[in-house]
């Protein structure tokens, strides 16, 4: 785990968004090279449509995820049933908006805490140096070194009691220490540049200087980071959910709806598709995004024609 | 070199320590042995519990302190203490150590080396419909969690098996229990069920990897000096090869350990999708049974195996820049 070609990695990745407060109008150019590119544009419109669903989509079926049709079990998409109907009767629909809904929050929830902890940390770090620096990069590495499956799965179930919102400070707590290391390099190079210097010579605090001057400065490479780590806690949460460590019944995400219908995707397959489906096209959908504004925010780095 | 790579593993050696330490008492705190005990019909009496979990070194009357410190003592002689069921944790580790290494070994090598050629052949191609397709591929692969993409496979098998009427490609369990024949039929066995859990994290592995070998792999290509390789009459291929492959992989070997930890948690959700009975069906397992010893054992497995790749990434880096050896 060398940090030097991070440093390396990321001294260039500083330079681009440089005077991103000074050049008025920057955003505006951002936003129109984003705009250009179709597949980031095609994965904005995906997730506003995946988010409109979720949350929207409750309110289309007269179905709650929790209903029990008797009438209906197993039966194929219909009418009634848009997405059919699993094998005690719940409508599939309902259950899919239900759980997409719990996992798009989740996902936001713990993308953008895990950013905000990351650019706390790693700037700190990287700015204050000696053994602040130290301590805080041996709590990264011990966390990275810890698997996280293994502390999720024993304290989640422990945490039943107080809900979801208990769950996303356990994703949380794994999801910031690789974004941490690549800030505190990035930090290490601004902490050179004149301005923070003057800004330490009049005597402004510390953490003024953090969040007046530092951060600004890699404020593209954290916005896109927070982007893909929506994805990544998204995948997360399912895999945990999955095998039983995440979400807990009686409510319902993508991962438990997948482990629940994973015996019945060969013969009914809607029980299985619609949310693994929703699942993949939702991560593809961020990490389009994601993509699109490294691009967008720093053009160079996309060599040659495009 | 040797005193780079001697601080690197004596760092390396401090953390595996503390995070032994911290899972064990971690462990010890977050699981209750004692209700395991309970559970069972008939239940025995506290007395005999009290017995049995002080025999097994996990009653929590005893000092965490003092009884992390028994553990210790027995780890660093190759005991790791008794499971709950009251059997060798450490004749337990050996049993599954091979089963989880080999999926690990293998995702890691396919993962790894097609990842790096498909990385740096589709830079050489950019903007080509090969490029394209690779590209398209991987985002889809990186979009999948791997457990998904496991049960995927998992389906499609069983669909493909269904249309030829054969079990051609066999996805439950590392071997065929029922199997006898001779080397070379338990190795073909062994083969194919090898397989599906290899693809499902080695494709993975191999759509991250390709992505971050591309992006090096073309801030190396318009390098001046691989136009002076080209210059003084190395061939196309070999200087692509020996200068710029070379000078693209080194900040790979940071993407490396990293994507290593996303590997390892990858093979765990593999291992119970296919009923492979390794490191991570056992941590899964034992958490359910509130088995200290063995939770403890994995995530120190976990611990070491991380570490190793990351001091592997370590001389990978030296190996590959001559700056880092002074």
């Amino acid at each position: 785990m060398t940090t030097e070609s991070v440093v390396a990695a990321a001294a260039d990745a500083v330079e681009a968004p440089l005077g991103a407060a000074a050049l008025p109008g920057r955003g505006r150019t951002v936003l129109r090279r984003f705009l250009a590119r179709r597949s980031a544009l095609a994965g904005m419109v995906v997730v506003v449509l995946l988010f409109v669903l979720a949350f929207a989509g409750p309110f289309l079926t007269h179905w709650s995820y929790s209903d029990i049709d008797y009438t209906a079990l197993r039966s194929a998409p219909s009418a009634e049933h848009w997405f059919g109907t699993n094998r005690i009767g719940q409508d599939v629909f309902a259950q899919t908006v239900r759980g997409l809904q719990k996992s798009l929050l989740i996902g936001l929830l713990v993308g953008l805490v895990a950013t905000v902890l990351a650019a706390a940390v790693g700037a700190g770090a990287g700015y204050f140096g000696g053994w602040t620096d130290r301590s805080l990069m041996f709590l990264v590495d011990l966390l990275l070194v810890f698997p996280s499956f293994l502390i999720i799965a024993i304290v989640a179930p422990r945490l039943r009691a107080t809900g979801w919102l208990a769950f996303v400070g356990l994703l949380t707590l794994f999801a910031w220490m690789i974004t941490a290391r690549v800030v505190r390099s990035m930090t290490l190079s601004l902490r050179e540049r004149e301005f923070v210097r003057a800004a330490q010579y009049m005597g402004v605090h510390p953490a003024r200087i953090i969040v007046r001057h530092i951060l600004p400065n890699i404020a593209s490479f954290l916005i896109i980071d927070a982007t893909i780590a929506v994805g990544g806690a998204v995948m997360s949460e399912t895999a945990l959910s999955y095998f039983g460590f995440g979400v807990q019944s009686p409510d319902v995400s993508l991962g438990t709806l997948i482990a629940d219908n994973t015996g019945a995707a060969v013969t009914y397959p809607w029980m299985f598709f619609f949310a693994a489906g929703l699942l993949v096209v939702f991560v593809l959908a961020v990490n389009l995004i994601g993509d699109g504004l490294r691009d967008a925010f720093d053009p160079t780095a996309r060599k040659a024609r495009s | 070199m040797t005193a780079y790579l001697a601080r690197r593993l004596g760092y390396y050696a401090i953390l595996l320590v503390a995070a032994v330490c911290l899972s064990y008492v971690l462990a010890s705190t977050a699981l209750d042995p004692r209700a395991y005990f309970e559970g069972r019909r008939p239940p025995p009496s506290p007395e005999a519990i009290d017995a049995q979990l002080t025999a097994l070194g996990i009653n929590g009357g005893t000092p965490l302190p003092e009884r992390l410190w028994h553990w210790l003592a027995g780890a660093v002689h190759g005991d790791f203490g008794r499971t709950i069921d009251d059997t060798s944790v450490t004749a337990e580790f050996g049993r599954r150590l091979g089963v989880s290494l080999r999926l690990l070994l293998s995702g890691t090598v396919l993962g790894t080396v097609v990842g790096v050629l498909a990385g740096a052949w589709t830079a050489v191609r950019q903007y080509r419909l090969s490029d394209r397709a690779v590209t398209l591929a991987s985002f889809l692969l990186l979009s999948t969690p791997t457990f998904l993409l496991a049960v995927l496979l998992k389906i499609g098998a069983i669909k493909l098996n269904a249309v030829l009427g054969t079990d051609l490609i066999q996805f439950t369990g590392e071997k065929d229990p029922d199997l006898h024949g001779g080397l070379l039929a338990e190795l073909r066995d062994r083969g194919v069920h090898l397989l599906l859990p290899t693809l499902s994290i080695g494709l993975v592995t191999i759509a991250a990897y390709s992505r971050y070998q591309r992006n090096t792999m073309l801030d190396v290509l318009g390098a001046d000096y691989l136009r002076t390789a080209r210059a003084k009459g190395l061939s196309r291929g070999r200087a692509l090869v020996r200068h710029g492959l070379r000078t693209a992989l080194i900040p790979m070997s940071t993407y490396f350990s990293y994507g290593f930890l996303a590997l390892f948690t990858g093979a765990t959700f593999t291992e119970i999708v296919f009923g492979w009975h390794g490191m991570g069906e056992w941590l899964v397992e034992s958490i359910g049974k509130d088995d200290i010893n063995s939770v403890v054992a994995v995530s120190a497995f976990a611990a070491v195996v991380v570490l190793l790749s990351g001091f592997l990434a370590d001389l990978l880096h030296a190996a590959l820049d001559p700056r880092v050896r002074t």
